[in-house]
């Protein structure tokens, strides 16, 4: 985890990064300078959380930066349908490395659908954090909340900050 | 003031909870309420449990960790903790210490669990320095190749705990009780449990051990000695409890292959 980091760190100091001339190889995604993919698109929170809304659902799951930090996920614990989620409250937890992970909701709403692949194959979280590794589908109560989330660029910040800090 | 007390202002504060053969469910549980109720860093040691005790982390299957039809017979009382992790046998001369601390006043450390493990690795290395071979290889406590300590983790939003079971000694008997793992560091091959783990017993004193974990984390927290009669202080309000007691027609259901989950 050192080394990840200290490599985290050193890539941003040398400005290490896919260049923006090879974006169009990979349209949905800007690469940030530290190793994590960010989706454009997505809003994302504090907590590592990322928010796809469109229209009246929306779909939370964990961010590139966070399934990195965590490691091979080996069990999701995820709330049933019709369960409420409550904006940075807890909804579920991750588990990797021995360690139990809460999972924050970036939102407040009813849940609808609940990635229920996720059971057998807890590993689509690290291989496809933002796409085939999606947690829960929301119906938002106050579709304000998204306002206060970050965007691809703040989040991008937010975790080389992180990252430099330690 | 002395130099002593000058540089404990400086240092987070640490609150230290001595406990003596407290039941491993009851000391979960304090755990657990004091993660997620209290805000205060803390430093649990439990000088052994009452009885031999099976204990699961919160993704564990009995079916697949356990030979549950001895443990039925033999009344083994199985429990599911609220962290992550393996599974673990404990009794009375297993040691147990447990570190639960604001992310805040650890800021070397990120919440995730390698840095985590880093931060405990390097404490318990001032632990045993000395002692030969101890290392943290692949997230277990070993002397060597052979493992004398489980350890797990829960993070929530600003705080985490890191515990750990060490086997000071076991009943080669109770190994019987757990399956192997499909899942295991590279570093045990094929080894069962006897040939995998080892007693720490034969490498350092109890009380010894005890005092010098205690020294340890001294060096980067203020100590402060809190009885167990006064933890209401500290920890109030409800909180969500997921440390329980596994019944009997669970393990049943466990062992006919009717379970949907435990």
């Amino acid at each position: 985890m050192a080394l990840r980091m200290w490599a985290s760190s050193t890539a941003n100091a040398l400005k290490l990064s896919s260049s923006a001339s090879k974006s169009h190889l990979l349209p949905a995604f800007s690469i940030s300078r530290c190793f994590s993919s960010v989706l454009e698109g997505l809003k994302y929170a504090n907590s590592h959380e990322w928010v796809k809304h469109e229209g009246s659902v929306a779909t939370i799951g964990i961010s590139d930066h966070a399934q990195d930090h965590l490691g091979e996920v080996v069990f999701v614990e995820l709330p049933e349908e019709k369960n409420s989620v409550s904006k940075e409250k807890n909804f579920g937890a991750v588990e990797s490395v021995k360690a139990t992970s809460e999972i924050i909701s970036p939102i407040s709403g009813e849940v609808i659908e609940v990635n229920t692949k996720l059971a057998d194959s807890p590993g689509l979280i690290n291989s496809s954090p933002y796409e085939e590794g999606w947690m829960i589908k929301v119906k938002p109560s106050n579709p304000a909340e998204l306002e206060s989330l970050m965007g691809p660029k703040e989040y991008t910040k937010f975790c080389e900050e992180e990252d430099a800090a330690h | 003031m002395s130099i002593s007390r000058a540089k404990d202002m400086r240092l987070p504060l640490m609150n230290l909870v001595r406990l003596k053969g407290t039941p491993i469910l009851e000391q979960l549980h304090l755990e657990e309420r004091l993660l997620r109720a209290s805000t205060d860093n803390w430093c649990i040691v439990n000088d052994g449990t009452n009885v031999p005790t099976i204990v699961m982390g919160l993704s564990g299957k009995p079916s697949q960790l356990l030979e549950v039809g001895p443990v039925i017979k033999d009344r083994i009382p199985v429990i599911k903790r609220f962290t992550g992790g393996g599974t673990v046998i404990v009794d009375k001369s297993t040691l147990f210490v447990s570190l639960i601390c604001n992310k805040g006043d650890v800021p070397s450390v990120q919440p995730y669990p390698r840095s985590v493990m880093a931060w405990s690795g390097s404490l318990y290395g001032e632990v045993f320095e000395g002692v030969d071979g101890f290392q943290l290889r692949e997230n277990d406590y070993v002397f060597g190749d052979r493992k004398f300590g489980g350890n797990a983790q829960s993070i929530i939003r600003n705080r985490w705990i890191h515990h750990t079971s060490f086997l000071w000694d076991y009943n080669v008997r109770n190994m019987a009780y757990l399956k192997l793992p499909s899942k295991v560091p590279q570093y045990r091959l094929e080894r069962d449990h006897t040939e995998f783990v080892c007693r720490m017993k034969d490498y350092i004193e109890r009380s010894d051990f005890v005092e010098k974990t205690v020294k340890a984390v001294g060096n980067q927290f203020a100590m402060k000695e809190v009885n167990l009669e006064d933890i209401d202080s500290y920890a109030k309000g409800e909180h969500v409890k997921s440390t329980r007691l596994l019944t009997v027609e669970e393990l049943q259901e466990a062992m006919s292959g009717t379970a949907q989950s435990a």
